[in-house]
């Protein structure tokens, strides 16, 4: 019976066709995947323990298809559809297309992980897609009501897959945080978003742009509803000082759900945070520009101080984390084309890190044993060179080392300020930089410089092993001929602002 | 056929043949990896014997240009070329990969493939540092030789090499990126536009001019090493291997003293005047004091680390007296700097693989055992002491030369370190070599084998050619020494 479903799925699309009017065809993508999701849901119930590889295959096949619809359908003429609740332009096409394959590498990083922990259930597929849905809806929103939905329906997902692991303690905790705190900034996010449409009397963000382009007589709710939108997008962010809850939940989180919360929900929160600041709010530079320099020199700051301190590379990686989210600001707060699009460029650069670091934690992992400590990693040269060497790739791009790609991502962004003038600000980002390397090279010193603590073999699955080395390797050709993805994130920028 | 792109073969080819060394060699049959790696040493120093033959000596522009879009969302282009200042530099680089292979053929034992790999893929990467005519790509060339260098002395090095190897890292991190922002300020202030020579036309204000020359002086003043940010150096010397050692003194340090002619002098040539008095400072009481400090060493590899540095302040010196003299004098220096170094830390590195010592007190008495050694360690010495005929002298007389046209003081202080100079190794010298054996072990060493003689008896030859006719070299140099300096006579204020 799955193989049937199987061979159907790719022919869903062209069945719907004649179906659907052209007015559905931008969301066709997110009916797709919500239709394949009910589909999972109903299958994997019928289906035992031992085909789980259902639900597995069928979610990678969803994600396949969701591509091709995407990209069958890119355009470079931004329209809004359903009433003006979404917009499909290029910025929502080519980031759904990184979605979908950040969210594919990291099932497959998960696969076995999940397996030997009792994880390996249909839920986790279910929420997880259900979060890729709810990543497209942010991204392709032009309303603050699809925005807050989008957002939504991905943090609940979120503190779903934190708590699947119900025997951990660690975990429920973890997720409880982080539902109080998301729940605190999506409220303080509506009550922003009510300030707002209480000026412009619009929740659409081009009429609000259009209504705040002469400027207002009412500045100050205006500044004060900023002031909260800001707060709650920092919070989702993770931007100092709303960062507290990042480092817990990366922690606490089993590392398949930190890997997932690490990746794909950060390029939807560039998504949610350059379409309320850029497009929405576009006039108002001069009054978010402050605040986000604010945010930015914080999280760079804490984040590379206090990853110096951490023994647990999950957490070192959330500092880590709270770090780079300072430095895409950096675009954003340049408040240009240019910058946007640097933005954007940094945070796919650092999903695929951010992918690739987790990822190696994944698979240095075995049934009762989870690699997350820093010496974990000692001697891995000895024990895979290979893996080491990707791990070695992967720190010096998150360091900002040439040739990887990483270097290019902080190029990018200390251009789009310099550009506005703001040498001041990427003199202190390269400082902070500069704190955050030696950690970096703290994981390439104990890889390759001490003698291996733990000398068992390491079980990770092949397929696993050749998107690590994709993964790796991509960091590495990315960083010597980064033009193909610069260009895309030029075009998308250019051709929806 | 490859005559449009030798430059890129110089980069590619030890790149490449890193990279296969890598992939083939394991411990288990090292002596591929070691075959290979020689292999693509002699290959890349062959492919740049081209530059010498067909270079042109009397033009200053750029020769062997290779330019093509790179990346066209930063307008960053592969744009390679190189004048009379660089080329020697690649060659020397080239030179020293075949020695630095030679080197660790019997003393390197653990990971052979990934050592061999790592200088290969080193030599590459610097000679992309001299050639690279393209800010983005010079950077990423710049930053790039830093991984590999992190990892040979870390992996290979002596006890304290972890901390050696992070503050050499960070150390000139925290210079290059200080450098990064000032390019992309250029990148503004020239129209869009990463290209170094169009960097040299850009007119600039005082301040900025000042501000980007302290964040260039850092990048390279610390590479070079310059006191008070030279530090890192003895530290990450005492640790590295013999060869790692080799190529930090001989090409690493010429990097940033070639930043010092590509970037600062050029680009900032107001505040290069403006505060020449500062880098001649540091230069002299790198040469004066760090000399000293040399002194008191009871390290021989510490103590060349120390002697390196104060000659490297010839070099900053030389070229800050903004006479055709004193840059030739000061690049002079760089290429002899590059063999005596060598040739003195390989010396080191043979007496350590017999006795497991660097330290002098240990020593004594070496003559009675290995005469052969003790001959060309004395030409070595000497040559570092400066003495004529040997290649040591011509630099740092064409300095002082320079010097004393500029002000007495200047070059009364530079002659003085002379003194100091063979004072250190002389005396080094003296008490490693001459005098009786007092330690047993030294009583079982054994001279130097046929494939030490041919690194030595190489290194003599080229300290003694440069010695004895520096012409060739200085002719190489001359018309781009001197479109510089007019270049730099030029304000660029607005």
């Amino acid at each position: 019976m799955s193989d049937f479903f199987i061979s159907f799925a790719p022919m869903l699309p062209d069945l719907l066709q004649p179906v659907l009017p052209d007015l559905l065809r931008p969301v066709l993508p997110e009916i797709f995947v919500l239709a394949m999701i009910s589909l999972i849901l109903v299958i994997d119930a019928a289906l035992g323990e031992d085909r789980r590889y259902v639900a597995y295959s069928l979610s990678l096949i969803t994600l396949a298809v969701a591509a091709f619809l995407t990209m069958r359908d890119f355009t470079d003429v931004p329209t809004l559809a359903l009433g003006g609740l979404v917009i499909d332009d290029p910025l929502s096409d080519a980031l759904k297309l990184f979605l979908y394959l950040t969210v594919a590498v990291a099932l497959v990083y998960s696969r076995v992980y999940l397996r030997e922990r009792g994880l390996y259930k249909g839920e986790f597929f279910v929420l997880a897609l259900f979060a890729l849905l709810g990543m497209m809806v942010m991204v392709s929103a032009s309303h603050f009501l699809t925005l807050y939905l989008g957002l939504e329906l991905l943090s609940l997902s979120l503190y779903a897959m934190v708590a699947l692991q119900r025997t951990s303690s660690v975990a429920t905790e973890a997720a409880m945080k982080y539902f109080v705190l998301g729940a605190l900034a999506s409220g303080m996010l509506l009550y922003g978003m009510s300030m707002a449409y209480g000026v412009t009397g619009s929740l659409a963000l081009a009429d609000i742009a259009q209504n705040l382009a002469d400027g207002t007589d009412l500045r100050i709710p205006l500044v004060f509803g900023i002031v909260f939108i800001v707060a709650g997008l920092a919070f989702k962010l993770g931007a100092v000082p709303f960062h507290m809850w990042v480092p817990d939940v990366y922690h606490g989180a089993p590392t398949a759900m930190t890997l997932f919360i690490g990746s794909a929900p950060k390029i939807a929160a560039f998504a949610f945070v350059v379409r309320i600041l850029g497009q929405g709010l576009e006039y108002q530079v001069a009054e978010w520009r402050d605040m986000l320099v604010i945010l930015a020199v914080l999280s760079m700051a804490v984040g590379n101080i206090a990853a110096i301190a951490q023994s647990n590379l999950k957490r070192m990686l959330a500092y880590s984390t709270i770090s780079h989210m300072g430095f895409m600001l950096l675009g954003i707060l340049a408040g240009s084309q240019s910058g946007y699009g640097s933005a954007m460029f940094y945070v796919l650069v650092y999903t695929l890190m951010s992918l690739g670091g987790f990822g190696m934690i994944l698979l240095l992992s075995r049934a009762g044993f989870e690699a997350d400590q820093l010496d974990d990693f000692r001697g891995l040269n000895r024990r895979s060179p290979w893996l080491a060497f990707v791990m070695l790739l992967l720190m010096f791009s998150m360091a900002g080392i040439p040739p990887t790609v990483g270097f290019y991502a902080k190029l990018a962004v200390l251009q789009a300020v310099v550009e506005i003038g703001y040498v001041w600000l990427a003199v202190v980002a390269v400082l902070f930089a500069l704190i955050g390397a030696f950690y970096y090279l703290r994981i390439v010193k104990l890889m390759y410089f001490d003698a291996p603590h733990d000398t068992a073999p390491i079980a990770a699955s092949p397929d696993a092993r050749v998107v690590m080395a994709a993964n790796g390797l991509a960091v590495l050709a990315l960083g010597i001929a980064p033009q193909p993805l610069m260009a895309v994130c030029v075009h998308a920028i250019g051709a929806s602002f | 056929m490859f005559g449009q792109s030798i430059l890129s073969l110089v980069i590619w080819v030890p790149i490449v043949a890193g990279v296969v060394v890598l992939a083939t060699g394991s411990d288990r049959n090292a002596a591929l990896a070691r075959w290979l790696a020689l292999a693509g040493a002699m290959l890349g120093l062959i492919v740049a014997i081209p530059l010498v033959t067909g270079f042109d000596t009397t033009t200053p522009a750029m020769q062997f240009v290779e330019k093509f879009t790179w990346i066209p969302a930063l307008n960053a282009h592969y744009h390679l070329g190189v004048d009379g200042i660089s080329m020697p530099l690649i060659l020397l680089n080239s030179f020293v990969t075949v020695l630095v292979v030679i080197a660790g053929w019997r003393v390197i034992q653990d990971k052979v493939a990934q050592y061999m790999a790592a200088f290969l893929i080193m030599s590459g990467l610097i000679n992309g540092v001299f050639a690279a005519l393209d800010g983005i790509l010079f950077y990423v060339f710049f930053e790039g030789m830093l991984i590999p260098l992190y990892l040979i002395i870390g992996v290979w090095g002596g006890p304290n090499r972890v901390y050696a190897a992070i503050k050499f890292f960070l150390y000139t991190l925290l210079g290059s990126f200080l450098m990064l922002v000032s390019m992309i300020y250029l990148y503004f202030q020239s129209g869009g536009s990463f290209d170094i020579q169009t960097w040299h036309d850009t007119t600039l204000g005082m301040t900025a001019q000042t501000l980007m020359f302290f964040a260039f002086l850092l990048a390279f003043g610390v590479k070079v090493p310059m006191w008070p940010v030279h530090t890192w150096l003895p530290d990450a010397h005492v640790e590295a291997p013999t060869g790692g050692s080799v190529v930090l003194a001989a090409i690493t340090l010429k990097v940033g003293a070639y930043g010092f002619l590509r970037f600062i002098l050029p680009i900032v040539p107001d505040a290069s005047h403006e505060l020449a008095w500062l880098v001649i400072t540091l230069s002299l009481i790198a040469m004066v004091y760090i000399g000293l400090v040399a002194l008191v060493q009871a390290d021989m590899k510490k103590l060349i680390a120390y002697s390196s540095i104060a000659h490297m302040g010839f070099v900053t010196l030389g070229f800050f007296l903004f006479s055709p003299l004193g840059v030739e004098g000061g690049l002079v220096q760089m290429i002899s700097h590059g063999f005596v170094s060598a040739a003195l830390f390989l010396c080191i590195g043979i007496m350590y693989d017999r006795l497991h010592s660097r330290q002098i007190k240990d020593y004594g008495g070496l003559i009675n055992k290995m005469p052969v050694f003790a001959a060309f360690f004395m030409l070595f010495a000497m040559a570092n002491a400066g003495l004529p005929a040997t290649s040591g002298f011509v630099g740092e007389f064409m300095v002082i030369m320079a010097a004393t046209r500029v002000n007495f003081w200047f070059a009364f202080a530079a002659a003085s370190t002379l003194i100091t100079g063979a004072a250190y190794t002389l005396w080094m010298y003296k008490r490693v070599v001459f005098g009786t054996v007092t330690n047993p072990h030294v009583e079982e060493m054994n001279d130097i084998n046929p494939r030490e003689t041919l690194l030595l008896g190489l290194l003599a030859v080229c300290v003694l050619v440069m010695g004895l006719y520096p012409k060739p070299f200085t002719d190489v140099m001359h018309v781009s020494v001197v479109n510089l300096l007019t270049h730099v006579a030029q304000s660029k204020l607005p």
